[in-house]
């Protein structure tokens, strides 16, 4: 990344004011989704409508955010890392507020649940600590996106395979338990939905992340498995 | 997008070094200029931009105590235009110029675009004036004074003049032509319609364009050089130059940061 300031120091102040809106965004949806799992974890439904609630805020943000964006290229017509920095935050802010509708799912699912009168970790698995893994390649990714930091942002997509076969074992697992208890089936299906949404959760930090690269590096690395992160 | 076809050379320079008398102005500069392709060269004013095209067509012969070192290759016969027996007004012939004024002869329409014919010993009246249509259609702006071409050249507008003034360097059929910031005198409908020209014009010529607006060059080329201080910083494929540059002292210039 290019650190010198510009000739212009409208646009360096722009482009900060920018970063620092993605960073308020993300603060949102990381908070989003530690609420969601401390919900799942603790059984205090009362946070649920405040998760859901954020969302509202958080789809304000991306939207204010993009429209800075198109404000900067039809201003400035910026190129370079500038260019590359102003795409990689519009797809960015794209999977910020994917990855906290997917919190608000989660929130719903684990509000279903406790009201059908279930705990959930009485299925004993590991969807908690999916949760955790997820939630930490959030907060990596977003660290990555804050430091420009090319190294952070290789170990989260190197992160989301794990949480992806985490992911698999916690399914099999899960229609064990329907075939042999139907009773089970539709907190199962429940749980199943939030297990997904984490693993989605997941992917959008492994895009952050890949967004942080093209920023930097300006290789798209998207689709192109492990080769794209050595 | 990656582009697979191999372009082939139209010419290249080599180890060019330009000096006036003194004052040296080019710094072992080598570069290749593709065929039927837009080259643009941007960098600072006074880094050499003007100097580098000027050399292609001799220009600087014409006064004395400049001095070349090195090569420009012209291809496909593979001649040295700054060897001292080639003789400079062929060199012209095959390489046009545009300058950043439009600079018309005080003459009609008609006479601007037929004048390098009739010096090329082309009398016949038949053949000048289909030349001199086809020259004016290539520059796009034949359906605009095809009724007025005894009219003086120097009453169109600005942005006609600069067109005028391509019809008059496409006349010879050259095989590369120069634009040394082309637009620079022209508001941005005028402009516009130049750059527009400028993609028609690759499919049959080579072009060599100097430009001050980055976004110019970003629009109208395919290969992108970046000089500075008399030297070649940076060549490459325009949408690489404008991603993702190499070289610091190029992304820096090119998003408009102090060095
Ligand atoms: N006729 C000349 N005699 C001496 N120095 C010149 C002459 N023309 C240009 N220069 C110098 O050569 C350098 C390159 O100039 P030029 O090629 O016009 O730059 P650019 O086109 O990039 O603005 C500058 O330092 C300029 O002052
Ligand atoms: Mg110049």
């Amino acid at each position: 990344m290019n650190e010198s300031q510009h000739l212009s120091s409208q646009f360096d102040e722009d482009l900060g004011r920018l970063r620092t809106h993605v960073l308020q965004m993300g603060g949102m949806v990381e908070t989003q989704i530690s609420s969601a799992v401390d919900a799942y974890a603790t059984g205090e439904i009362g946070s649920v409508k405040s998760i859901v609630d954020a969302d509202h805020k958080v789809n304000e943000l991306e939207k204010a955010i993009d429209d800075d964006c198109a404000h900067i290229i039809a201003k400035r017509q910026p190129a370079a890392s500038d260019l590359r920095l102003v795409l990689g935050i519009s797809k960015i802010v794209t999977d910020l507020e994917r990855a906290g509708d997917e919190a608000k799912k989660i929130a719903k699912g684990v509000r279903r649940i406790y009201e059908n009168g279930h705990v959930p970790s009485q299925f004993g698995i590991g969807v908690r600590h999916l949760a955790e893994a997820a939630l930490i390649m959030v907060r990596q990714a977003l660290d990555a996106f804050a430091r420009l930091d090319t190294e952070q942002a290789r170990s989260v997509i190197r992160a989301d395979s794990e949480v992806d076969t985490e992911f698999k074992s916690i399914i099999r697992q899960l229609i064990t338990h329907m075939m042999e208890d139907p009773r089970t089936i539709t907190t199962s299906i429940d749980i199943i939905t939030i297990a997904r949404a984490i693993e989605r959760i997941g992917d959008h930090a492994k895009n952050i992340s890949e967004q942080v690269i093209y920023v930097v590096e300006g290789r798209d690395i998207r689709h192109t498995g492990k080769e794209g992160i050595k | 997008m990656q582009i697979h076809d191999q372009p082939t050379l139209k010419a290249e320079a080599r180890n060019l070094n330009f000096y006036y008398g003194e004052k040296q102005a080019l710094s072992n500069i080598n570069m290749p200029i593709y065929d039927k392709k837009v080259t643009a060269l941007i960098g600072p004013s006074g880094c050499g931009k003007s100097t580098y095209l000027r050399s292609f067509n001799r220009m600087h012969d014409l006064y004395p105590g400049n001095r070349y070192e090195g090569e420009i290759r012209f291809f496909p016969d593979n001649t040295n235009l700054l060897a001292p027996e080639v003789d400079p007004i062929e060199v012209r012939m095959r390489i046009g110029m545009v300058f950043q004024k439009p600079n018309p002869f005080p003459k009609t329409i008609f006479e601007n675009v037929a004048y390098g014919l009739r010096v090329r010993g082309e009398n016949n009246k038949r053949a000048l004036d289909d030349k001199v249509e086809q020259a004016l259609r290539g520059a796009a702006i034949w359906d605009e004074v095809k009724d007025r071409l005894q009219d003086l050249a120097p009453n169109l507008s600005g942005g006609q003049q600069q067109r005028l003034c391509i019809a008059r360097a496409l006349a010879t059929d050259p095989e590369l032509l120069l634009f040394d910031e082309p637009t620079s005198a022209l508001d941005p409908i005028a402009t516009g319609a130049i750059e527009e020209l400028v993609h028609e014009l690759k499919k049959r010529v080579t072009i060599l364009i100097v430009t001050h607006n980055m976004q110019q060059a970003a629009r109208v080329s395919d290969y992108t050089a970046y000089m500075y201080l008399g030297e070649m910083i940076e060549f490459g494929k325009t949408d690489e130059i404008f991603i993702k540059p190499q070289d610091k002292r190029t992304e820096d210039y090119i998003t408009g940061r102090m060095g």
